[in-house]
């Protein structure tokens, strides 16, 4: 291995003119052990179809604090013909609905669908006319993602949620799924929150 | 020029009709804003937005916004529908607000979009919201919600969550996508 000149101050610095050999009966053990499903959970390409507040955070989990591309799944791809994973983010007017439905038509088996927030599950606040009370009564959905809006870590478990199934089933395609998980994302871990018991004895707001 | 200079200057030239001026909003104490809004009728509206548009001393040249009132169950009110033009100088600096009520059972105004065309879209919102008809429209057609919706929705007796619209829908199934 010939290491750039410019670079022997840091030799685990990869360079262009730097290469890694492996043998085939290592991959081949790689995928005996984890099986194909791993890569497979590891390149989700997401369509984000963002229409509120919910897209905002799509976007704070597609920059580099929250960086989904740790999930492998930060290729977002704007056309439904190269995505399989389908964020329904924000509330969907009835005018918008034959619009999505048709994006997620032309989306190309296997795919997934997560709805992220209260206005995509379930309509939240928005309990009008003009307003569909979820997007699930008129497409599948996988995951349901809670939150108004869902924090970014909330996502990152919701995306968690559909690798599991990714590992779990594979890419058969949506038909062999059957009638979706109806899975709602939860976190996997508890955060301690050191206990406020002894602050809240005052009331709160009130001058003194 | 002031508010009430524009008022004359409307009597002035429509000596028949009754403006009877308003201020647009009376406070608990009595005392009430400076913004004044005038009656018309609707078979007379376009002469007098015509006169407010083209006149020196008015100079209305910009509409800023057309919107209405559903007056059903409001205390007071004989008409049922109330179609409000904002009026803004932007020589004088002044405002006026136009007010023409309407009736149903056919509801319907003469169009301002041959005053001011910025009135095109403004309209079709009424006429989307209220079925408000504006006669004289070059394009009325809804413009908020879709082709085929049935219903008037921000009349005051529309339910809120509709009637059937928003559930009415084809079904994408896993097995028909």
């Amino acid at each position: 291995m010939m290491a750039n000149e410019k670079y022997t101050y840091a030799p685990h610095t990869m360079s262009k003119d730097d290469f890694v050999t492996t043998r085939l009966d290592t991959l081949v053990n790689f995928f005996r052990k984890y099986g194909v499903n791993w890569c497979r959970k590891y390149s989700l390409w997401p369509l984000p179809f963002a229409t509120a507040c919910c897209g905002i955070e799509v976007m704070a989990v597609g920059a580099s604090r929250y960086d989904i591309a740790r999930f492998g799944a930060e290729a977002m791809r704007f056309s439904p013909r190269q995505a399989d994973l389908l964020i329904v983010a924000g509330r969907v007017g009835i005018k918008m609905m034959p619009v999505l439905q048709r994006i997620y038509k032309q989306m190309t088996e296997p795919k997934w669908v997560i709805s992220m927030g209260a206005c995509a599950s379930t309509g939240g606040v928005f309990d009008t006319y003009a307003v569909v009370q979820g997007v699930d009564q008129f497409m599948p959905v996988d995951v349901y993602v809670p939150g108004c809006p869902p924090r970014p870590e909330t996502l990152i478990e919701g995306v968690m949620a559909i690798q599991r199934i990714v590992e779990r089933d594979g890419i058969v395609s949506s038909t062999e799924r059957g009638k979706g998980f109806r899975v709602v994302g939860e976190p996997t871990y508890t955060l301690t929150v050191p206990s406020r018991q002894e602050k809240v004895d005052e009331p709160v707001g009130v001058g003194k | 020029m002031s508010v009430e200079q524009v008022i004359d200057a409307l009597r002035g030239r429509f000596a028949d009709l009754d403006f009877s001026p308003q201020p647009l909003l009376v406070r608990p104490d009595g005392t009430a804003t400076e913004q004044m809004w005038v009656r018309v009728p609707p078979e007379r509206l376009v002469e007098v937005m015509t006169f407010l548009k083209e006149n020196e001393e008015t100079l209305f040249d910009q509409l800023v916004d057309v919107t209405a009132i559903d007056y059903l169950n409001f205390p007071g009110a004989e008409d049922r529908y109330g179609v409000i033009y904002s009026l803004l100088s932007l020589v004088h600096g002044h405002r006026l607000w136009v007010k023409c009520f309407v009736n149903d059972p056919d509801p319907e105004v003469p169009s301002v979009t041959g005053v001011w065309v910025g009135a095109n879209w403004l309209e079709r919102e009424v006429y989307d919201m209220f079925g408000i008809r504006f006669q004289g429209h070059p394009d009325l057609r809804r413009i908020l919600t879709w082709e085929g919706f049935p219903a008037w929705p921000l009349r005051k007796d529309y339910p809120l969550r509709g009637q059937g619209e928003r559930e009415q829908y084809e079904v994408v199934t896993r097995e028909s996508a």
